[in-house]
């Protein structure tokens, strides 16, 4: 029997001719991930034990991202934490304040990780990488510590779901609306502990961007990973952007399967998630009567450039309806950038909304739009759960950008149509 | 090895943001953290904790996030081990990797109800439910596991393998 995807690229990096699901391994990696919540639990973890130097100053990255700018005092100590831990061991791939982004978005479009990587990352939407044909998984802080420490991490190799995709995507639709309907027919575990490949034919019409956001959210199902084919738009993604020469993996024709879910891409509609958890999902047109007080439009999941590109061609020469705040965070600087030299973001502040810089902010209730009691929030974000975004009465209500954008001209839950 | 106390009970996909809200993870205190563990769907569970006490819950318990703040604050208030259905991997991981104890067991975490008096015996995986006078033999961890674990620890592990040579 032969293997997956997922199970070659660890296979070889636990420098085994094969491996099987269940078997439990060593693996080299490519990149060990913190961030400014997690590393500083992390770096306490390498002191404590004695650990003195790191595996290699170039395959550690340290993003600070959820809490920065700083958002109070005790954030600028986890802040400071990691700015020293990153100084004193020389980490090359330090992102601060200027340079950083959310994570997820800045490490595939800094080149930092590549097809054919094993990759673990103290944040759990490190899966997102796997749209690059890699490995990537996320862990917690004593990982990440270990990781470091010794460049090679503990797995028990996964079984897998085949996702046979076929098919084009409405216009109306993204890749979140393919991974909120996954998660709707799977259910919160319903890849718990295993890895979602994604194939088919329908592959070649889903841009990275598209790809990215799918396995970003592989983790909502409970996955180990997401994972993609590399193809012609993989390799030309990773272009001129690479410091590491991408490694090619295919899964054996043979490999095996525990089961296979055929998605037909032209038949996805705009997808949301309703509170409480991911798996709740509707077809946005079943949700007309959910009035928002909320939108945010950014995140890992959401917070690139096809994303900010929805949200301008709907929201351009419009206005926000009254009442409604809309929050627009672009995921890197770069990208910032970008929406500044497009017009775009000039486009933004003449619709109404306001545009921050790169952070995790209210995806994970930090700060940056945190919502009151019964207040009731569409957002391009991964997670929906009791207080995720504030009051333990507030509720998040998961959806694409366009969907989000879309919503944020009518003050309810509209799925964006073309005019 | 052993824990015993009392019951608290959970249904499925008790998430890490319940555990421990994000709008505290500006510390990586423990102590400080363990203060807020369950606030947002119990908010008596900190106040009637007690060492030795047993959590017990349905599915994929501590899906979402990967923070391990999660587990320790469980750990940090006394809890002495976790019976559920089925975990979350990263909380599996983390759970291992900090050394709290956490127990896979589908009928224990159906039939023990909240209050129960509880007793685990982590080496055989034996739980047993005082009150009802029921037992239930847990899946036991891969001998790996139970290294890590036995070790104190991931990182204490390591450090003895490299002692080891």
């Amino acid at each position: 029997m032969g293997m997956t995807m997922t199970q070659k690229i660890l296979a070889a990096h636990a420098g085994l001719d094969k491996v099987e699901a269940g078997q439990l391994i060593s693996a080299k990696l490519d990149i060990v991930l913190g961030n400014d919540i997690t590393t500083p639990v992390a770096v306490n973890e390498f002191k404590k034990i004695g650990f003195e130097k790191i595996f290699d100053k170039d395959r550690v990255a340290i993003v600070l991202d959820h809490f920065v700018p700083n958002k109070d005092i005790k954030a600028a100590e986890q802040s400071k934490t990691c700015r020293e831990f990153a100084c004193a061991h020389c980490v090359s791939h330090f992102y601060d304040v200027g340079k950083m982004g959310i994570e997820h978005a800045l490490l595939p479009e800094q080149g930092v990780v590549t097809a054919g990587d094993c990759i673990i990352g103290a944040d759990s939407h490190t899966c997102t990488y796997g749209a690059l044909g890699a490995f990537s998984t996320g862990v917690g802080s004593t990982d990440m510590a270990a990781g470091m420490a010794t460049g090679t991490a503990w797995f028990k190799v996964p079984s897998a779901i085949k996702f046979n995709l076929t098919g084009k995507l409405p216009c109306n639709c993204s890749g979140k609306d393919v991974i909120l309907t996954i998660i709707g027919i799977i259910g919160v575990d319903g890849a718990l502990y295993k890895s979602m490949e994604f194939v088919g034919d329908g592959v070649k019409n889903l841009s990275m961007d598209d790809r990215l956001c799918i396995c970003n959210m592989a983790i909502e199902a409970g996955a180990k990973n997401g994972i993609f084919p590399v193809d012609d738009i993989t390799i030309k993604y990773l272009e001129g952007r690479s410091e590491r020469e991408p490694v090619i993996f295919a899964a054996d024709d043979d490999a095996e399967y525990e089961k296979t879910i055929d998605v037909d891409l032209a038949k996805i509609v705009p997808t949301v998630a309703c509170p409480h958890l991911p798996e709740n999902t509707r077809p946005a047109s079943e949700l007309h009567h959910v009035k928002i007080d909320q939108v945010v439009i950014g995140s890992c999941t959401n917070g690139r450039m096809e994303d900010m590109e929805a949200a301008y061609n709907i929201l351009k020469d419009k206005k926000v309806v009254d009442g409604i705040r809309v929050i627009i965070i672009p995921g890197t600087m770069q990208i910032l950038r970008e929406c500044v030299e497009r017009g775009w973001y000039t486009a933004f502040i003449d619709a109404g909304a306001v545009v921050s810089t790169p952070t995790c902010g209210p995806c994970l209730g930090g700060y940056m739009g945190i919502l009151a009691e019964g207040e009731k929030c569409v957002a391009t974000t991964n997670r929906n759960f009791v207080g995720r975004m504030g009051h333990v009465k507030s509720e998040v209500y998961l959806a694409s950008p366009h969907t989000a954008a879309a919503s944020a001209l009518t003050g309810y839950i509209t799925e964006y149509k073309e005019v | 090895m052993n824990t015993r106390g009392k019951t608290f009970k959970y249904y499925d996909n008790v998430d890490t943001d319940v555990i421990i809200p994000a709008r505290y993870l500006n510390t990586p205190d423990a102590k400080e953290l363990a203060l807020h563990c369950m606030e947002d769907i119990d908010t008596e569970f900190v106040k009637n904790v007690k060492s030795g006490d047993v959590m017990v819950a349905g599915w994929n318990f501590g899906c979402g996030s990967s923070r391990e703040h999660a587990p320790l604050v469980i750990k940090t208030c006394g809890v002495g081990c976790v019976i559920a259905k089925s975990f979350a991997r990263i909380f599996y991981r983390n759970a291992i990797n900090i050394g709290l104890p956490i127990l896979e067991c589908e009928a224990a975490a159906d039939e023990i109800a909240a209050n129960d008096e509880v007793e685990v015996d982590f080496d055989t995986g034996i739980i047993t439910d005082i009150t009802t006078g029921k037992s239930y033999r847990a899946q036991p961890f891969p001998s790996f596991i139970q290294n890590i674990i036995k070790s104190g620890g991931l990182l204490k592990s390591l450090k003895e393998g490299e002692a080891n040579g």
